[in-house]
């Protein structure tokens, strides 16, 4: 490489935060990899090369343009929260509004470039795991859309909590397995979808939703969620003619805040900020805090913070949120917070109530619990911000499937 | 000579291969988990595996899951599990012991301390489901310096590169998962094994052990006969699940309803011998 400027452009991209991980699939030489039994690993290798070949094919970005404006409905708004603004005295709010999204929330996004993905590598059954159901149902959809056999793994637990979600599922014509292993939440649906996979190689394609397991999932599931903060990052310059100074975002596994985040990774002057679900609150031992109250560890394919006991047994997360139930995170969020790029933060089951009901009653948007969490933050933080200072909260979903579970929370009988 | 060699080399010279029966540690407490490990080799154990109980245990069926659970009320840990098979050395020089389980409790007590721990214990090989060569590092130099074999597991998805790969990373002996599917489910066909087995023979001089859907005496017979062992799990633990009262307590029909099965599996492997392959 003689030549100056190749040299300088190879300097760059060395120091952009925003890169693929190495060969083994690690983020910063140590969070993610593939952990996988030896039945999977020829599998996940295929599916590496598929999708290196899919992301180089100017004619897969084309399809995925396509269905992502005609059928997902994007770009979403960027709307500027000016009675939350008004009300909280501080940053200028605006809300990235993802859950107008077809389905309701982000997940659409990473399951259209998937199923995309699935279809060109000739795979004829689908299965998942979900949590809050979000997933679950962007899955059903598409696998409707393209007459695809479709397999949903839920906990139980969440199967109860969720039952608008689980109805939609079956609507949609999926097969929606309820999972009593465990706390039958979240973890234990991803479980039993790896069992599924390892049983049903020829013909499965395993869609897993979230910057999670084994790779090339954490990063494939980036790239795809990535669209929102590209987005916003156009929308806040026309709006503002500059970069935003905080972007906020929930975080379970963490795919709508990798998405936002991840356009931003080189732009220092951007606070990137994850708010993690702290339960009754991060040191009550009930809590689904990762980064702030887990170490690393590897579960489900990947290396990252995990909620386990001194001997490494996985614990059971606690949240309202059904989407934020889970003892991990997507790896590449653990190198994110070990290297002090993005801040990880808590929100309560309570304060997301409020924020919940807060957002609601001053926007008219009904956020999904797993977004109020982030709401619930950036009501904290706003007031503390000048006025001239701008943060975006991404609101990855809406909270119609939450209504019966805040009633109840608030002493409503529906 | 290790013992997992030299076990799998008297046998061959017999002229059959060998009953790798499996028990969940502390499963459902640690004396009765103790008492059967104990009393395996004079049933007909020619090595033993032990599982250690994990919280997620991803590629295993209904049956190992429960036995798992059952270990982990019981009050089990990595070092429980180790003090378990040093128990048992104190009668017991001779027979192999194989430790299986999921990379993150062995992560979480230390690469090289669990090494060390495990072969002053008296473990001799070592099988983490989770942990495919590409991200062994961890486990390499330190298993190697405590003289413990990894025991690698091969797949009928595997190909004839990622065979060899696999395998170069390989001790002790080679586990063949018969099928593609988690453990206690489907069973391979004699025919499927007579031809998987020489694919896997052509990428490694280890003995080679078959295991996932191995139940009845015809089937260890068979497999055993074809490889050069079979390993049974799903199928003990199920009918050890079967004597436990309404606790999930242990009962005194326990440990003779498994032993009586061990029996039986090892008569039948006793008596198939070796097929020339």
């Amino acid at each position: 490489m003689a030549n100056p400027m190749e040299q300088q452009k190879a300097a760059l991209t060395n120091s952009s935060l925003r890169h693929e991980p190495d060969g083994r699939g690690h983020f910063g030489g140590r969070y993610g990899g593939r952990f996988v039994a030896e039945t999977l690993m020829p599998l996940i290798l295929e599916l590496e090369t598929a999708y290196a070949q899919a992301k180089a094919d100017p004619a897969f970005q084309r399809e995925l343009d396509y269905y992502l404006k005609d059928y997902v409905g994007r770009p979403s708004p960027l709307w500027l929260a000016r009675r939350m603004t008004e009300k909280l005295g501080g940053a200028k709010i605006y809300l990235k509004r993802e859950e107008l999204n077809h389905t309701g929330s982000h997940k659409l996004n990473n399951v259209m470039g998937q199923i995309l993905l699935a279809r060109r590598m000739g795979r004829t059954r689908i299965v998942a795991e979900t949590g809050a159901g979000q997933h679950g149902v962007a899955t059903a959809t598409v696998c409707a859309l393209f007459g695809l056999k479709c397999v949903v793994y839920m906990g139980a637990t969440d199967v109860e909590r969720q039952k608008p979600n689980v109805f939609r599922m079956r609507l949609l014509g999926a097969e929606v397995v309820p999972v009593t292993a465990g706390a039958g939440t979240l973890k234990d649906a991803m479980n039993e979808a790896m069992r599924d996979w390892v049983a049903n190689v020829a013909d499965t394609y395993m869609l897993i939703g979230t910057v999670a397991g084994p790779s090339p999932y954490p990063a494939m599931v980036r790239d795809f969620q990535s669209v929102i903060g590209t987005e916003v990052k156009a929308q806040m310059h026309e709006a503002e003619g500059r970069l935003p100074d905080v972007v906020v975002a929930a975080i379970g596994g963490g795919s709508n805040a990798m998405g936002i985040f991840h356009p931003f990774l080189d732009d220092t002057s951007v606070r990137l900020i994850g708010v993690e679900a702290a339960g009754h609150g991060l040191d009550s031992g009930k809590t689904a805090a990762s980064i702030e109250r887990g170490r690393p560890g590897v579960l489900h394919g990947n290396r990252t913070y995990l909620l386990q006991n001194a001997d490494g047994q996985i614990e059971e997360a606690h949240s309202i949120s059904a989407g934020l139930d889970y003892p991990g995170v997507g790896p590449e969020h653990a190198w994110l917070n070990d290297i002090g790029r993005a801040e990880y933060v808590g929100a309560t089951d309570t304060e997301a109530l409020e924020a919940f009901q807060f957002c609601t009653g001053l926007e008219g948007i009904i956020p999904a619990l797993e977004s109020a969490h982030a709401v619930a933050y950036a009501m904290k933080l706003a007031p503390t911000l000048p006025a001239d200072s701008l943060m975006v909260v991404n609101l990855s979903g809406r909270g119609d499937k939450d209504i019966f579970t805040v009633a109840e929370h608030l002493g409503v009988e529906l | 000579m290790s013992r997992i060699a030299k076990r799998f080399s008297d046998l061959a010279a017999q002229g059959r291969g060998a009953l790798i029966p499996y028990l969940e540690a502390y499963d459902p407490d640690r004396e009765t988990s103790l008492a059967l490990l104990r009393a395996m080799p004079a049933a007909g154990a020619d090595l033993i595996e032990i599982g250690m109980p994990f919280s997620d245990p991803s590629a295993d069926g209904p049956v190992i899951q429960a036995a798992a659970l059952r270990g982990l009320k019981a009050g089990a840990t990595l070092a429980g599990v180790l003090g378990m098979v040093q128990a048992f050395r104190e009668g017991d020089t001779q027979t192999p012991v194989i430790l299986m389980g999921y990379v993150n409790p062995v992560e979480s007590y230390g690469y090289e301390r669990f090494c060390a721990d495990a072969v002053a214990a008296g473990v001799d090989g070592v099988i983490l489901v989770d942990l495919p060569p590409e991200e062994a590092d961890v486990m390499e130099a330190p298993a190697q310096a405590a003289g413990l074999d990894i025991i690698r597991l091969v797949a009928p998805t595997s190909t004839v590169e990622r065979l060899s790969y696999v395998l170069s990373h390989a001790s002790g002996f080679v586990y063949y998962v018969s099928i593609a599917g988690i453990t206690g489910t489907r069973t391979a066909s004699a025919g499927d094994l007579r031809a998987a087995i020489p694919r896997v023979r052509a990428a490694t001089t280890l003995p080679v052990a078959v295991g996932f859907g191995v139940r009845t005496p015809e089937q260890a017979a068979q497999a055993a006969s074809i490889a050069d062992g079979a390993v049974v799990a799903s199928a003990l633990l199920q009918t050890l699940a079967g004597t436990l009262d309404e606790q999930g307590r242990a009962t005194d029909r326990t440990l003779p309803s498994v032993l009586e099965q061990i029996g039986a599996l090892a008569t039948a492997v006793r008596a198939a011998g070796r097929q020339t392959a």
